[in-house]
């Protein structure tokens, strides 16, 4: 494959073709920050941080890096004033969900974020989507999904897939910037197949070396 | 019906429909269109029916798609002559059709003006009418939209035939960028170099796609169009598909309007049996099918690529578009994507040459614009004017000015993602980059009036309450951006109003707009940026003066 020369933060780049700005960004040890990326899961495009300004034959345009793919000549500013405000003020929609995120609350000080300017929201949901792509697109399971649209989608686990796998996995619990995927999977235990705990806890007895985000403890005797 | 096999059959078949048609027999069309058919047109039309069959084969009655003028449904048109009749009752029926037999005119039904008393019979006489310049849709008074027989006798399809007969595919493209045809969609981009782009991309498999899923509120002429008509923008779409070398077509549609979908289906089984799809289209040895798509009822479902993601079976979700759609789209296939008014345009480019095309309209945007008229309009309905013309001429001469004697205060277009502007800009000429640069994009064409009691915040919060349902909610910006002002604007509506809001408004517009993922995030702030642009002392007003709390 052709090697695509560019220029990222004044910093000459080579890539093969194909590479998106923000691997070739990655590569060349130069941070841009993401939320719904992952390695393993294919460029979503939804949280907009990663989006950067690339200037290319004297246009400016706005681009999400991990998307866009690199061209031949192009300048690529990771930040600028611009850049910066998008993402700020990203970060502090975010917060009205998530005001504690980790993740969340390190963007805010970057980009001075207030995690108090907008109306709060009642979902602790920044819907990512990382637990639904990576239960998708790695586990093939699909045992949670999106459900609505607009300003009420949200993640939603479904009872009949989630209560055979779900204990078993949890592997979305650990990549959840925001710990809901995790409350998200209880409710739905609670309301939908509650007492599953003690299947899970039976089963888990089976496979003493599996380790798990919630630990599952042996259902105490003279229950 | 055999299958006709070429150019010369379709010729003298179309010569026996018109042999049997005696142009001196009159003809009664009931308007069936979306505005006349809510007032209850098809009892006005069984009576007819009813009448004229008393009287044995005297006069001919015709269910038609829209006639325009939907502030005075039902509209029946009466031809030879083209006497419009308004508001025409079941009981009013046997005095037309008395009145028609004698050469007559029915006066108490026909337009009078509501300041002068003056009255005008004929179609060419009725204001509403005269201003207009109807290319595209004065053809649906003489056609049953179930009758494909009826688009023959008017002309149709012999495009297609000089298309496919006498030019070769490079020739079609280049008369349609000859003829600067710009999408009717919203952004106005040249057609013919979207063809081109499909055309050369290196796929073989391609696709041409009907975006008829006309959602902008305040827009109804790509339904009248479609459901009206819906040969002529197949014929546009074959057209293309023969310059742009597809195999395949996909009308995508509304799935919750019933007339519609009938007529379209009714319309391709119809092409697909006389033989202008399928298998060696007149002998020409081009291959071409359609096949009818419809929408899960959801706004978004427009943009273009959501729209492909929902022909493939998925969720209608946009994917970005750095490759675009027209390279890389259906299935990865390059996939050419026009809307209806765009298709329906093209076989008068082909009959009647680019030259004659672009005679028409401004310096930069050609042909004519159809424009739904809606809101504090006396004269509401759907327009066809030439590009360039000046707003005021649809406003007051063709829409009548405002109703119930108000003034007005502002013109509104582009639905949820357009723009207002203020009535002293009523001299802007109807154009694509003129009104974009004014902030109130032509969009699709959905031209709302405003009077003076008119409250531009609430307009504001009205239009995001609709778009913030019709995100997809896949990108941060869109899903976020938009409750966030809608939340706010709500507020000051309310009097609830807090300093700060101004600059919060405008953080969230600014990023909203430049930040989401497709058309319809990166759009949804602009009726307030425009609002704000020209409008901004009322939303100041809204603003308690001293307040410690930001």
């Amino acid at each position: 494959m052709s090697e695509i020369a560019l220029k990222i933060d004044d910093k000459d780049i080579k890539v093969p073709a194909g590479t998106t700005v923000l691997e070739a960004a990655q590569q060349a040890g130069i941070y841009i920050p993401t939320l719904c990326h992952h390695e393993k899961l294919e460029a979503f495009g939804g949280c907009r941080l990663c989006i950067v300004e690339v200037e290319s034959r004297g246009w400016t345009s706005y681009v999400v890096s991990c998307l866009y793919p690199v061209a031949k000549d192009i300048i690529v500013r990771t930040r600028s004033e611009k850049v910066d405000k998008i993402r700020k003020v990203i970060v502090e929609e975010l917060m009205s969900h998530a005001p504690d995120a980790p993740e969340l609350v390190k963007l805010a000080e970057v980009y001075g974020a207030d995690r108090n300017r907008f109306e709060r929201k009642e979902s602790f949901c920044v819907v990512c989507g990382l637990c639904v792509r990576y239960c998708d697109e790695v586990k093939h399971l699909n045992a949670v999904g999106f459900i609505e649209n607009g300003a009420e989608r949200q993640i939603s686990f479904i009872p009949e897939v989630a209560k055979n796998v779900c204990w078993e996995c949890q592997e979305c619990f650990a990549l959840c910037p925001t710990s809901y995927a995790q409350a998200a999977y209880l409710l739905a235990e609670a309301l939908a197949f509650p007492g599953h705990r003690k299947v899970a806890a039976a089963r888990a007895a089976q496979k003493p070396n599996k380790s798990r985000v919630i630990p599952i403890a042996a259902v105490p005797a003279g229950n | 019906m055999p299958k006709l096999q070429s150019a010369a059959e379709l010729e003298k078949y179309r010569a026996g429909i018109l042999a049997k048609r005696d142009p001196a027999k009159p003809c009664i069309a009931v308007c069936a269109g979306a505005a006349c058919d809510g007032m209850d047109s098809a009892t006005v039309a069984a009576a007819f029916v009813a009448e004229a069959a008393k009287l044995g084969d005297k006069i001919e009655i015709r269910t038609t798609g829209c006639h325009g003028y939907c502030e005075k449904g039902p509209n029946v048109v009466v031809t030879p002559g083209d006497i419009c009749y308004f508001e025409v009752q079941p009981a009013d029926v046997a005095e037309i059709i008395a009145a028609t037999l004698k050469g007559e005119v029915v006066e108490r039904l026909v337009y009078k003006d509501p300041n002068t008393g003056a009255k005008a019979v004929h179609m060419n006489e009725v204001p509403f009418y005269k201003h207009q310049t109807r290319l595209l849709i004065g053809d649906n008074p003489n056609i049953d939209p179930m009758k494909i027989d009826d688009y023959l006798a008017v002309g149709g399809y012999a495009a297609l035939v000089k298309a496919l007969t006498t030019m070769t595919p490079d020739q079609v493209l280049d008369e349609v960028k000859k003829a600067n045809l710009r999408g009717r969609g919203g952004g106005g981009f040249p057609a013919g170099s979207k063809w081109e782009t499909t055309k050369n991309a290196p796929e073989k498999t391609k696709y041409v796609i009907v975006n008829g899923h006309e959602g902008e509120s305040a827009a109804f002429m790509d339904r009248a169009m479609l459901t009206g008509n819906p040969h002529k923008i197949l014929e546009g779409l074959i057209i293309g598909a023969y310059a742009i070398g597809a195999q395949k077509g996909f009308m995508y549609t509304r799935h919750d309007m019933p007339r519609l979908e009938k007529h379209v289906r009714n319309a391709l089984a119809q092409a697909a049996e006389y033989g202008f799809l399928g298998k060696n289209i007149l002998g020409s040895g081009f291959d071409f099918e359609c096949e009818l798509h419809f929408d899960v009822g959801i706004f978004v479902s427009g943009e273009s690529s959501a729209l492909m993601r929902s022909i493939e079976g998925h969720a209608p979700e946009p994917r970005p578009k750095y490759i675009r759609t027209s390279v890389s789209g259906i299935w990865d296939k390059p996939s050419n994507l026009n809307n209806v008014e765009t298709w329906a345009n093209v076989p008068q480019i082909i009959s009647k040459g680019a030259e004659w095309y672009t005679s028409i309209g401004s310096e930069r945007s050609k042909g004519t614009k159809l424009i739904s008229l809606s809101g504090n309009v006396v004269n509401s309905g759907v327009v066809e004017v030439p590009m360039g013309t000046p707003l005021r001429t649809l406003v007051f001469d063709i829409g009548g000015g405002v109703r119930d004697g108000k003034t007005l205060k502002a013109i509104h277009f582009g639905g949820a993602m357009g723009g207002s502007i203020p009535a002293d800009l009523i001299d802007a000429p109807l154009d694509f980059d003129g009104m974009s640069k004014l902030g109130a994009p032509i969009g699709a064409g959905g031209l709302l009036l405003m009077n003076e009691d008119t409250d531009m915040v609430e307009i504001a919060r009205y239009l995001l309450d609709f778009l913030v349902k019709e995100s997809c909610g896949k990108c941060a910006p869109c899903r976020e951006g938009m409750p966030q002002m809608l939340h706010i604007l709500t507020n000051m509506t309310q009097g609830k109003g807090k300093p700060g809001d101004l600059e919060r408004l405008q953080d969230l517009a600014e990023v909203t707009g430049a930040a989401s993922l497709c058309a319809l995030g990166k759009t949804s702030p602009d009726p307030l940026k425009s609002m704000l642009r020209y409008f901004k002392p009322e939303y100041e007003a809204r603003i308690p003066a001293s307040s410690g709390d930001k």
